[in-house]
């Protein structure tokens, strides 16, 4: 039952995200290490790691790398993917505590739904995606 | 502040409306409002406009110029409001605040938006870029589902919700629906149904899940001075709006059981209109997911943290109860085009609170014609609340 229309004109479009500020954060991830961002002034922890302190403004932030447990607090299996995710396998997203006291949502991966409660403990890692991007998730203590 | 009124209402055939442009979509709701008040599209000395999905999910970006062109309302204050799902809430504040502050006697909130212009899995795409694109989507792909999912698994843990409560909300809205000739989704559903329809992101499954909706809301506003010379019978006053907003980053809010934006929004609109959650006669709350519901009793003080699902399934929230909620449907039923969103809830407050309800089934008694719509942008990035008193 589709209705009479017309097509727009077709455009893909690709953002350049800059990551000059970032670039500490995306190259620790190939060395395996997670970083955040520590205010020099204020002594506040972001993660995601901003580069300015919007708490004292303060624009000297120093990295610091994150200890890796983290205790889940929620999470889903996504089933319906968007479209660019139509190649992936329905994933698991989660966010956890670290004990600098920042939460992070990344995937949860190498565990079957059933198995994944609210308050386990699990390991932050740091990988490279199917595409072959630095990212980074939960995975099992054992790992 | 000046005194503020309703004098006129509209609102579209809600569903897949594949049959009409965001122009012609937006004048099946202009039209009556505009009839309601008795006035003309060149009366509008403001518009603000509710959309989202602008150069999205339909193809014009800048969609206020050109429905006001369509609609006759070219000269007029013009803009468009993002607030993302409470966009439509955020453009009548803002038509609101143009009369309040004495700048305009007269003013349109107009919501309109088509989401089905483009494939379901390119719309699903959009709203869940529409979290935080860079930190949630690039690498974890977070669906606008995923992030209510992550609300529900949480509440679930603390507060022992069910999957068979959350279905509960969706079995209430359908039935409202079922009795709302505009409502998308018309057709009832049993607490069966919802439990095996396909799971969308855990534990959320397909009838946990507003649908994808085109639809247009439109309201006219008026200062007491225009009220009285207009000789409007049935005003409904705006009482009081709050507002907040949260994180970007899901990641950064303090707990997923809650929305912070909510409690702190509802509290600024009871202070600002004097009245308390229990005086509240009707409510119309941002059900995108059932969790939002039971969540949204809980945030705006229909009862405690945590006791939402005993509401629920007391019937509580149903007319005849203690509050009825969504009535129309909500977002659940009667479908969620996100910039329309919140004029569409309060069109159902103003025809409500004026008993003009269309079937009379679901008309709620009042004693105090008081009336409260709540509407939440994002995971819980924006929230306003509006309190009307007739």
């Amino acid at each position: 039952m589709s209705m009479p229309s017309i097509k727009s004109r077709k455009i893909d479009i690709v953002h350049e995200i800059p990551i000059s500020k970032s670039l500490k954060f995306w190259e620790g991830l190939k060395e395996g290490k997670i970083y955040a961002t520590k205010c020099k002034a204020c002594g506040k922890i972001f993660f995601p790691p901003n580069t300015d302190c919007p708490e004292c403004l303060n624009t000297d932030l120093e990295w610091i790398e994150l200890s890796n447990e983290a205790e889940i607090e929620t999470f889903t299996h996504v089933v319906i993917r968007p479209t660019t995710f139509q190649q992936n396998k329905p994933y698991t997203v989660a966010i956890g505590k670290l004990k600098e006291d920042v939460k992070v949502l990344a995937w949860l991966t190498g565990f079957k739904l059933s198995e994944i409660k609210v308050g386990m403990k699990v390991k932050l890692v740091a990988k490279t995606s199917m595409e072959g991007n630095p990212t980074y998730e939960f995975v099992s203590l054992q790992q | 502040m000046r005194k503020v009124a309703i004098i006129g209402a509209g609102c579209s055939k809600f569903g897949a409306r594949n049959d009409v442009t965001i122009s012609e979509l937006a004048f099946e709701a202009v039209k009556p409002s505009l009839e309601d008040a008795g006035l003309a599209a060149a009366d509008m000395e403001f518009v603000a406009l509710g959309s989202v999905g602008a150069g999205a999910w339909y193809e014009e970006l800048l969609p206020a110029v050109v429905i006001s062109e369509y609609c006759g309302m070219t000269k007029a204050g013009l803009v468009r409001c993002e607030a993302a799902c409470a966009s439509g809430s955020a453009a009548f504040f803002t038509a609101y605040s143009a009369i309040a502050s004495g700048q305009a006697e007269i003013a349109m909130a107009l919501g309109a938006e088509k989401m089905r212009e483009i494939d379901s899995a390119t719309a699903m795409e959009w709203i869940g870029r529409a979290g935080y694109y860079f930190w949630e989507f690039h690498n974890f792909g977070v669906t606008f589902p995923a992030y209510y999912a992550l609300y529900a698994s949480a509440h679930m843990a603390k507060y022992g919700t069910t999957e068979e409560d959350l279905a509960l909300v969706a079995v209430k809205n359908h039935k409202y629906a079922s009795m709302n000739p505009i409502a998308h989704l018309r057709n009832r559903v049993t607490v069966e149904d919802v439990l095996s329809s396909m799971v969308i992101a855990y534990p959320l499954k397909l009838f946990d899940c507003c649908p994808l909706t085109d639809g247009a809301s439109s309201l006219i506003l008026a200062s007491e001075e225009k009220v009285k010379e207009l000789k409007i019978d049935t005003p409904i006053w705006v009482a009081g709006i709050g507002y907040s907003s949260g994180t970007a980053n899901m990641s950064k809010r303090s707990d997923f059981v809650g929305l912070e934006a909510s409690v702190l929004a509802s509290q600024r609109a009871y202070k600002a209109a004097g009245v308390t959650a229990n005086q509240v006669e009707d409510a119309e709350v941002h059900d995108c997911f059932t969790i939002a519901e039971i969540m949204a009793y809980e945030d705006i003080g229909l009862c405690k943290k945590g006791e939402g699902v005993k509401l629920l399934r007391e019937g509580q929230t149903e007319i005849g109860g203690k509050i009825p909620v969504n009535v129309d449907g909500g977002l659940k039923a009667k479908g969620h085009p996100i910039g329309t969103t919140g004029c569409a809830m309060i069109y159902e407050l103003t025809k409500q609170l004026r008993e003009e309800a269309v079937e009379k089934t679901r008309q709620v008694p009042f004693k105090n014609y008081i009336a409260l719509a709540h509407n939440v942008g994002g995971t819980g990035h924006y929230c306003y609340v509006t309190i009307l008193k007739r």
